[in-house]
């Protein structure tokens, strides 16, 4: 398990499995992701991406298989020997999970203000003025003008929901940030400005992360490694470049062919 | 001289799925070494496999066969066989790639885009600003564009950004494809220049160049691959 430099994987997965009674969710999955390493999971719907996505960050228990987590003590643990406190306060402190649709991600009707600070309450930040400080400086990082700190997100656009999504998940520092399609279902030029915000914050901050992406150039703006997936099984994988200019599975292949150039 | 790099036994074929499974034997069998100081031009006909050659050094290709041996230190890391995360450590520190065409990132201005590796490597954003605007200037990008994103410039800019951030961090070996393709006479002579101030400071090189001036002025060796190229 330790890796050349003496460092140890962040996030392990060892055979993950998942059946929904005879349904296939993704079979065998194995993984090691570091400190600071981004990871692309591509392929089409369906594949198993997001239910891999869940069960590395334990909201789902696996059919067989186990995920491993480097706490911040140092320990490495089984997450399905995590008791439920332990479990929520990873999910609410050490852990981002970004949604596709921002409204699970976020509390649609409160304010802005309060759907980043409430993330730092939940770690015991008490201070309002400290609280709202922090909220505001956190839009400014995504781009969002504090002057509608106080408008709940059901007021904002799609890529400011993404955005604010992103402040309320990146307010407490996690280590790890899962990222299913999040910049699916936004017009080309909001994308844009999302991965670029994206990718700068993840080299600021150092973030481990699992990109969950059916587009192909998010992953290779984003991610060091990619995984591809197919009928819920892991099919190829490597470093992001190798994969997309040198691809070597006949589905691989056909995702890398499938794409319009601009 | 120490050596740089070193391949040997390097094959490389392509199966093309979508295509019946044809497989495309590109070359077998390379064995070249490039020593620090040194600047290694691959010579044979289009198509021979001289950009393959350099994207398996880079890692951006898989290696079938065979031995890439990258110094970084004392140590001699095996392109070919060793973990995707050890050759991202390995682009930081050790080894540099010029490519054909830029990629350019939506939204990043030039500067940004040319100052990049230095500060991926951890060096303060002010400082890898000004070392990049240096080069931006001898490479003759006006100043005005240097904060515009690069991916509405001419080709000749473009390539001119994409060399100037090749060629900013000073890294022990450095992979140059075409890198003057589409420069004209002055500016591919400041590329010259800046390679044999490359070469000087004792960076390897290994360069695919069509232009017959600017490989006379770069070149130490010429490797043809014409006699690893496989019979397709």
């Amino acid at each position: 398990m330790t890796d050349i430099n003496g460092e140890q994987p962040l996030l392990i997965a060892e055979g993950v499995t998942k059946w929904y009674g005879r349904q296939l969710g993704c079979r065998n999955v194995s993984l090691e992701l570091y400190e600071g390493e981004v990871m692309a999971v591509v392929g089409e719907s369906g594949s198993g991406k997001t239910t891999l996505l869940q069960l590395l960050s334990a909201q789902m228990e696996a059919t067989s298989g186990r995920v491993l987590y480097r706490m911040r003590d140092g320990a490495t643990r089984d997450l399905a020997t995590l008791g439920e406190a332990e479990r929520r306060f990873l999910a609410r402190t050490d852990w981002g999970y970004v949604h596709q649709d921002a409204t699970l991600g976020l509390r649609m009707t409160v304010s802005a203000g309060a759907n980043v600070g409430e993330r730092l309450m939940a770690v015991g930040w008490r201070h309002y003025g400290r609280i709202r400080g922090a909220a505001t400086n956190w839009l400014n990082r995504v781009e969002i003008d504090p002057a509608r700190i106080d408008h709940p997100p059901r007021t904002y656009s799609g890529g400011m929901r993404q955005r604010l999504q992103i402040a309320r998940n990146l307010v407490t520092q996690p280590r790890l940030v899962l990222m299913d399609e999040p910049t699916g279902g936004l017009d080309v030029s909001v994308q844009a400005r999302l991965l670029d915000l994206l990718r700068g914050l993840v080299a600021d901050l150092k973030l481990s992360a699992v990109v969950v992406t059916h587009d192909l150039a998010v992953a290779r703006l984003l991610s060091h490694r990619i995984m591809v997936m197919k009928g819920g099984e892991v099919i190829e994988t490597g470093l992001t470049d190798r994969v997309l200019d040198d691809p070597c599975q006949p589905y691989t292949q056909l995702l890398v062919a499938s794409i319009l150039p601009p | 001289m120490p050596v740089a790099l070193e391949l040997s036994g390097v094959s490389k074929s392509f199966t093309m799925h979508l295509q019946g499974g044809v497989r495309l034997s590109v070359v077998a069998d390379v064995a070249f070494a490039v020593g620090a100081g040194e600047c290694v031009v691959l010579d044979g006909p289009s198509g021979v496999g001289k950009s393959s050659v350099l994207k398996m050094i880079f890692g951006s290709y898989r290696c079938d066969r065979g031995q890439i041996l990258v110094r970084r230190g004392t140590q001699r890391a095996d392109i070919a066989s060793v973990a995707p995360r050890r050759i991202l450590a390995l682009r930081k520190d050790t080894i540099g790639y010029v490519s054909q065409f830029l990629r350019a990132v939506p939204r990043v201005p030039t500067i940004d885009v040319v100052a990049e590796p230095l500060v991926l490597n951890g060096a303060p954003r002010d400082a890898a600003r000004k070392s990049a605007t240096e080069l931006l200037r001898r490479l003759n990008i006006p100043a005005a564009l240097w904060g515009l994103p690069p991916a509405t410039f001419s080709g000749g800019e473009q390539q001119r950004v994409n060399v100037a951030r090749g060629l900013l961090p000073d890294l022990p070996l450095l992979l140059l494809d075409e890198p003057t393709a589409s420069l004209d006479a002055a500016n591919c002579a400041v590329v010259t220049d800046l390679i044999a101030e490359k070469k000087r400071r004792g960076t390897a090189i290994v360069a695919v160049v069509h232009d017959p001036k600017v490989r006379n002025d770069i070149a130490d060796r010429i490797v043809d691959l014409t006699r690893f190229a496989t019979a397709a």
